[in-house]
């Protein structure tokens, strides 16, 4: 599990895409200490596009967008972002990329207001001193740019703002930026019904405006409502990536659980080379 | 000392009207005021329940001991007393921000006034040389603690537990046993001890008052050119007005003649040390509210992993307080040591750390941390400073006095445990 792989193992549908992937990974490995985590993952994600990552608990999910925001390194394989091959060693870096993640147990200060939290890490500054006035103008222009009008105001802190809302202020940081590629790790998993609707008509606002989007999820209901493409994770492998219209609900399932559904996935071989890695390096 | 009741009262909402400002949707004194008041009712008290505590404590003072309590004498001396123990307080409020501890500085302070003594009596070293000697002194001991707490992820705690016990040792030996170290420099002395001239301290009055005033219509004209929600001018200039009257009055009664036999030495003005302490407020609040560190460190308080992940260097920040507020305790030991003409192997034991600790979370800075400004450590302060003040004077035993404190504490930290657990139902209601 070493050499980049060049040919995708997912069957990705080129006939339809025009544009070139924002992303690309390819053959990428990933380890801690004797437990392969990842296996020559391969992963296309395009501007304009929502793509949902799915798979079981434990499939690689997280770990696979650490790696993409810097968090973690892999160990091998390519990672291509706007054509050109980049090296990702640290958040820094993909923050400079344009690469924004969006986590799942959100990442807010509940003590900081809501325009100190967008900022969070990257106030404006001028003379020394904190550019408070333009970093409120550009917050609340971001807000009303992505449609936000739930919140009272843009002053009050986080601490008091519902669960929708919060991850509202989560994503509104990711695009405050220029930023490219979003990449949000479950957004919808602690709301209800109606701020679940709110948040994934947020993401897709998201994806409209020409960012690429990933969503990883566990909710199918919010993949088939919301992404445009699926990819299925299973045990450090890309099963598949395609398109949500060419693929129906059992499928994706039968994908997740078992890493094969009809001529897609995974090859047997393929399964037991993934297995079989495992038991060599332990 | 009916000027000082008034000042407490009255700065209730000069002060914490500061960030009621800036939420304030509405424009205008009433709009401000309302979400002032929204903010209380969301459990963010702020140093609300200071103020009051300081108004009311006042007033039984006043009530009980008319003459000997409330004289200009006792006023100034009450600023004197206090300022070590708000100096603390203050480099205490950045490690409490993180919600951390530290339990050395008081003796942070022995050892940084004994080493500052050293330097001036022992080595007859000229005093700037000597008060460097003392503040690096404080650095060093900072860097130590915090790169214990902050790299090695020992709990604070426990570092400044040890600190505590071995800076302890390290004054004794610094000092050799039973003896202490005078100090007579006379610029040292007159640190904690003496007045300003009369006008010296009108002009320092004008300019706080000045300075406040520019800084906070440029602060209106910023945010209405952008646009923004703002408070309206007539609050800037209220809170402007207030704040003038209160140090107006308060330096009006300094400037008396205070001395108990005027025919022999004259006492009046504004005390040395008040100079020092407001700019100490002024800089450190600017740090805090107004820099992009001073955000991290609340950030980190808050959430360090959310601060983690946004990119700032938790630890840095971590290790960066612990140095600000050893740096601080070395200050307030030059400040023991110039009012009591030297260090002894007790100077900053005993109940100084604590009362320093009492006056931050009296203040309204929360235990729990990202919640607490500078200004808290000086309300705080006065709170500790008049009780054991106005306690002695009732000629109360030390034992009463420290029962008395230990309850203030008590209910102030209750009041933070409260308000927290009241914002939280009403924030995700």
């Amino acid at each position: 599990m070493t050499a980049p792989q060049p040919v995708p193992t997912g069957p990705t549908d080129r006939a339809r895409t025009s544009e070139e992937p924002l992303l690309q990974l390819r053959g990428v490995d990933k380890h801690f200490g004797a437990v392969q985590v990842l296996h020559g993952v391969d992963l296309d994600v395009y501007p304009g596009e929502v793509t949902a990552l799915v798979g079981d608990n434990g499939a690689g999910k997280s770990t696979l967008i650490k790696g993409l925001a810097g968090i973690h390194v892999f160990d091998s394989g390519t990672y291509t972002f706007d054509g050109k091959p980049v090296h990702v060693t640290g958040p820094k870096q993909a923050n400079a990329l344009g690469i924004e993640v969006v986590y799942q147990d959100l990442a807010l200060c509940d003590n900081l207001d809501i325009v100190h939290n967008l900022f969070l890490g990257r106030e404006l500054t001028k003379g020394g001193r904190l550019d408070e006035a333009e970093m409120e103008k550009r917050a609340k222009d971001t807000l009303d740019g992505l449609s936000v009008r739930t919140v009272k105001s843009i002053r009050q802190t986080v601490a008091s703002l519902s669960g929708g809302q919060r991850q509202t202020v989560a994503i509104a940081r990711s695009v405050l930026w220029n930023s490219r590629l979003v990449i949000l790790d479950e957004p919808t998993a602690a709301l209800g019904v109606a701020q679940t609707e709110q948040v994934l008509k947020l993401v897709r606002r998201l994806a409209d405006k020409g960012l690429a989007v990933v969503l990883i999820s566990h909710n199918l209901n919010d993949v088939f409502e919301v992404a445009d493409r699926v990819a299925v994770l299973y045990m450090g492998q890309m099963a598949a990536q395609v398109r949500l219209a060419d693929v129906d609900r059992n499928e994706v399932v039968q994908l997740i659980t078992s890493g094969r559904s009809g001529s897609a996935g995974l090859s047997a071989a393929q399964k037991l080379a993934a297995t079989g890695g495992k038991e060599e390096s332990r | 000392m009916t000027d000082t009741t008034t000042t407490t009262r009255d700065d209730g909402p000069a002060a914490p009207d500061d960030e009621a400002a800036v939420t304030g949707r509405q424009k205008g004194l009433s709009g401000t005021i309302g979400s002032y008041l929204d903010k209380l009712r969301g459990g963010d008290v702020g140093s609300l329940p200071a103020l009051l505590g300081l108004v009311v404590l006042v007033g039984v003072f006043s009530a009980l001991r008319p003459t000997s309590f409330t004289n200009a004498f006792n006023f100034a001396n009450l600023i004197n007393q206090s300022a070590a123990v708000i100096v603390i307080a203050m480099g205490l409020v950045f490690v409490l921000l993180l919600g951390e501890i530290d339990l050395s500085a008081g003796f942070t302070a022995g050892t940084g006034g004994a080493v500052m003594g050293i330097v001036v009596t022992r080595q007859d070293q000229p005093w700037p040389l000597a008060v460097a000697a003392g503040l690096a002194t404080g650095a060093v001991i900072g860097a130590c603690i915090g790169l214990l707490v902050a790299r090695l992820g020992i709990p604070s705690f426990v570092v400044t537990l040890a600190a505590f016990l071995g800076l302890q040792g390290v004054l004794l030996q610094l000092i050799g046993e039973g003896g202490s170290i005078p100090v007579r420099d006379s610029t040292l002395i007159a640190l904690n001890n003496s007045t300003l001239p009369v006008w010296l301290g009108w002009l320092l009055v004008a300019s706080v008052v000045g300075g406040y005033a520019l800084a906070a219509v440029r602060h209106e004209q910023k945010r209405r050119a952008s646009g923004l929600v703002t408070a309206g001018m007539q609050v800037v200039l209220a809170k402007a007005l207030v704040l003038g009257v209160l140090l107006v009055a308060a330096t009006a009664y300094l400037s008396q003649e205070r001395s108990l036999n005027p025919a022999l030495t004259s006492i009046k003005g504004v005390p040395v040390v008040v100079v020092l302490l407001v700019a100490l407020l002024v800089v450190l609040t600017f740090v805090l509210q107004r820099t992009a560190f001073g955000r991290h460190v609340y950030a980190v308080g808050g959430n360090a992993e959310a601060a983690r992940r946004s990119g700032i260097d938790v630890k840095r920040v971590r290790l960066i307080c612990f140095v600000i507020c050893s740096s601080l305790a070395t200050v307030a030991g030059l400040l023991l040591a110039s009012r009591s003409n030297g260090i002894t192997p007790s100077t900053g034991g005993a109940e100084t750390l604590l009362y320093a600790v009492g006056a931050a979370v009296i203040g309204g800075t929360s235990l729990f941390g990202g919640k607490g400004k500078v200004s808290d450590a000086v309300l705080g302060g006065l709170v500790i400073a008049v009780i054991i003040n106005g306690m002695g004077l009732l000629n109360q035993p030390a034992a009463v006095v420290f029962m008395v404190t230990g309850g203030v504490l008590l209910i102030a930290a209750s009041v933070d445990a409260l308000s927290r657990k009241r914002a939280t139902a009403s924030g995700r209601a």
